[in-house]
């Protein structure tokens, strides 16, 4: 009785804890949709403060939405998103096999370069990056967004984990049956690291749309940004406008926040996987 | 492992003497498979590190042109600019808080949610929910919360009979608040690292222990921490090198007429101001380099500490 008494307690305490943390967690993203619906006095106000909107008004979105060409923006971030991923599953799948199951000469070297490169911090890529580009006169076109994310030697490090960690004997039975090299790695091995692959597109995506920098270096040009340069471009010009800046804020959170929350179990295994298996 | 590979390899290679035909089969594959992945990294990131490095010693005109050769002299400049010091404390000031916190924080979250628990999903799914935001969208209702006259935080903290602060204009403060916007940015993440590591210590270790009669926190010292210290390690690695490379936040939460800027603005933000706003890339290349070294630095000595406190049984 005693004990059970005490288990009970201590639930509600942990209960407690996370609760408020999770308060912590989401009052920010609460805070931004409330001042989003609101005008800038109702946003500026302080005596009284205003928690609710009184109107749940629109305006702040339908003026964002002429501002920014928001449909450009998404597509413009869906390109980023999908270039990058589709390169570096494609890449990255090849390469962790060859390392992780083949044997040839050079090998050691080129593991050397993919460890190498993930020591090095990204800033130094940066400016030499940005002269290609320039170079190849493609400044401000989706090729520039998706550039340095064009191979990854994170993910080829990821997969080749993954290849390592199948079991000995599985081309063996393949080969007796007559398969070459290509064969094997499409139908028998590729199929095996399907959970890593997967983990390897959600990190790159994530991150992807996560990229500041690059996409403020490159694409200057309104129409060929990505989400997260123009908004950071939107501060710069309506710095006092928090309604317009908070729905813009929304806009540009909402869709990643659906495609988490539909697919939630598949981004937490895959952060895992990508975290753990280093 | 590279090195075990080289072994394998070399005794067959020598005793053959030539290659078989499954042997350069294999190998063609080989090259074939890894050749987009390599070229890549040279092209992207391997040339780069040397282009970097060369562009260091050069100083560049307006509008990149007139590269002009300089030898050493921006490392010279920049060892004596103090606001390159000051940028170098500023970004430790920042990981020395940031990653403690988000380190703590997420271990004892991820302890409290490795049972059990009602609401286990809506939990993890909130906690990891900035994670998903675009940063330019954290940064900004960070900004507005912690606005001085009209944010959130100053009106909770005026209604509990405590004087507003001047968040991100303080120069005292400042790298504190953009601190916690990195560690609540963070924490999610960092919490799904350690669950996926707190699942794989044997639950017969805690029953164990329970029918010792160890203490709920004795259990965490003894039992959690010494298990979990590889994916301990692994954060604190990849958290103190990220935190190293500090920019978003500020660079969207202090404004170029903010006061705290001189003492909130990273070598990153630095790096970025000289190579793309001022178009100095020979000064901001010399920066980067700095900032490599550091985190060279810092990397190597804790793998090297790691034996003192990391346990891989």
């Amino acid at each position: 009785m005693q004990g059970m008494k005490k288990e009970n307690i201590y639930t509600y305490l942990v209960h407690l804890v996370l609760i408020i943390g999770a308060i912590i967690m989401i009052v920010p993203f609460i805070w931004m949709a409330l001042t989003s619906f609101k005008t800038i006095s109702e946003a500026t106000q302080m005596n009284p403060f205003v928690i609710f909107p009184s109107k749940w008004r629109l305006d702040a979105f339908k003026s964002v939405i002429r501002k920014m060409n928001f449909l450009r923006l998404y597509w413009n971030t869906l390109v980023l998103i999908a270039g990058r991923v589709i390169c570096a599953v494609l890449t990255a799948t090849m390469a962790g096999y060859a390392l992780g199951r083949l044997k040839f000469p050079g090998k050691d070297l080129a593991f050397g370069i993919v460890l190498f490169q993930m020591m090095v911090p990204a800033q130094i890529f940066i400016i030499p990056q940005y002269l290609m580009v320039s170079k190849m006169g493609l400044l401000n076109t989706s090729f520039a967004l998706i550039f340095p994310g064009l191979v990854t030697a994170f993910g080829t490090f990821l997969l080749r984990q993954a290849y390592m960690g199948l079991p000995k004997d599985l081309e063996e039975a393949a080969i007796l049956d007559g398969c070459n090299i290509g064969q094997i790695f499409l139908h028998v091995m590729l199929p095996l690291t399907k959970s890593s692959m997967v983990a390897l597109g959600i990190f790159t995506a994530l991150f992807a749309f996560k990229d500041l920098m690059w996409p403020l270096v490159v694409n200057t040009e309104q129409t060929t940004m990505p989400l997260s340069a123009a908004l950071a471009k939107l501060q710069g010009q309506f710095v006092t406008n928090f309604p317009e800046l908070m729905a813009a804020s929304l806009l540009a959170c909402i869709p990643m926040i659906i495609i988490y929350i539909l697919f939630q179990r598949q981004f937490v295994e895959g952060i895992a996987t990508s975290g753990s298996k280093l | 492992m590279g090195h075990s590979t080289l072994n394998q390899n070399q005794p067959k290679l020598a005793r053959k003497g030539k290659w078989s035909g499954k042997k350069l089969n294999e190998a063609l594959w080989g090259w074939m498979f890894i050749l987009p992945t390599v070229i890549g990294l040279i092209i992207l990131n391997i040339i780069p590190i040397f282009r970097t490095l060369y562009q260091s010693f050069f100083k560049t005109g307006a509008f990149g042109k007139g590269n002009i050769f300089v030898g050493l002299e921006n490392y010279r400049k920049m060892f004596n600019d103090e606001a390159v010091w000051q940028a170098l404390i500023n970004t430790f000031k920042y990981a020395i808080v940031e990653v403690p916190f988000s380190i703590a924080i997420a271990l004892v979250l991820a302890v409290l949610l490795n049972r059990e628990i009602k609401g286990r999903t809506i939990y993890r799914t909130i906690y990891f929910l900035p994670m998903v935001a675009a940063p330019a969208a954290i940064a900004m209702v960070w900004r507005w919360l912690y606005n001085s006259e009209f944010g959130l935080i100053n009106h909770i903290l005026n209604s509990l009979g405590l004087p507003s602060v001047n968040w991100i204009s303080d120069p005292k403060i400042a790298y504190i608040s953009i601190a916690i916007v990195g560690i609540w940015s963070v924490i999610g993440y960092n919490m799904i690292l350690f669950l996926a590591g707190l699942q794989e210590i044997p639950t017969d270790y805690y029953e164990a222990a329970e029918i010792d009669g160890a203490s709920a926190v004795k259990q965490f010292f003894s039992i959690t921490i010494p298990l979990i210290s590889p994916t301990m390690f692994f954060v604190t690695v990849t958290r103190v090198i990220a935190a190293l490379q500090v920019f978003d936040s500020i660079y969207m939460m202090i404004g170029i007429t903010n006061p705290a800027l001189y003492k909130t603005q990273s070598l990153v933000y630095l790096f970025y101001k000289y190579s793309f706003v001022e178009y100095n890339r020979g000064y901001g290349s010399a920066i980067v380099m700095l900032l490599l070294a550091i985190i060279m630095i810092i990397t190597a000595i804790q793998v090297i500490c790691q034996k003192k406190w990391v346990n891989y049984n």
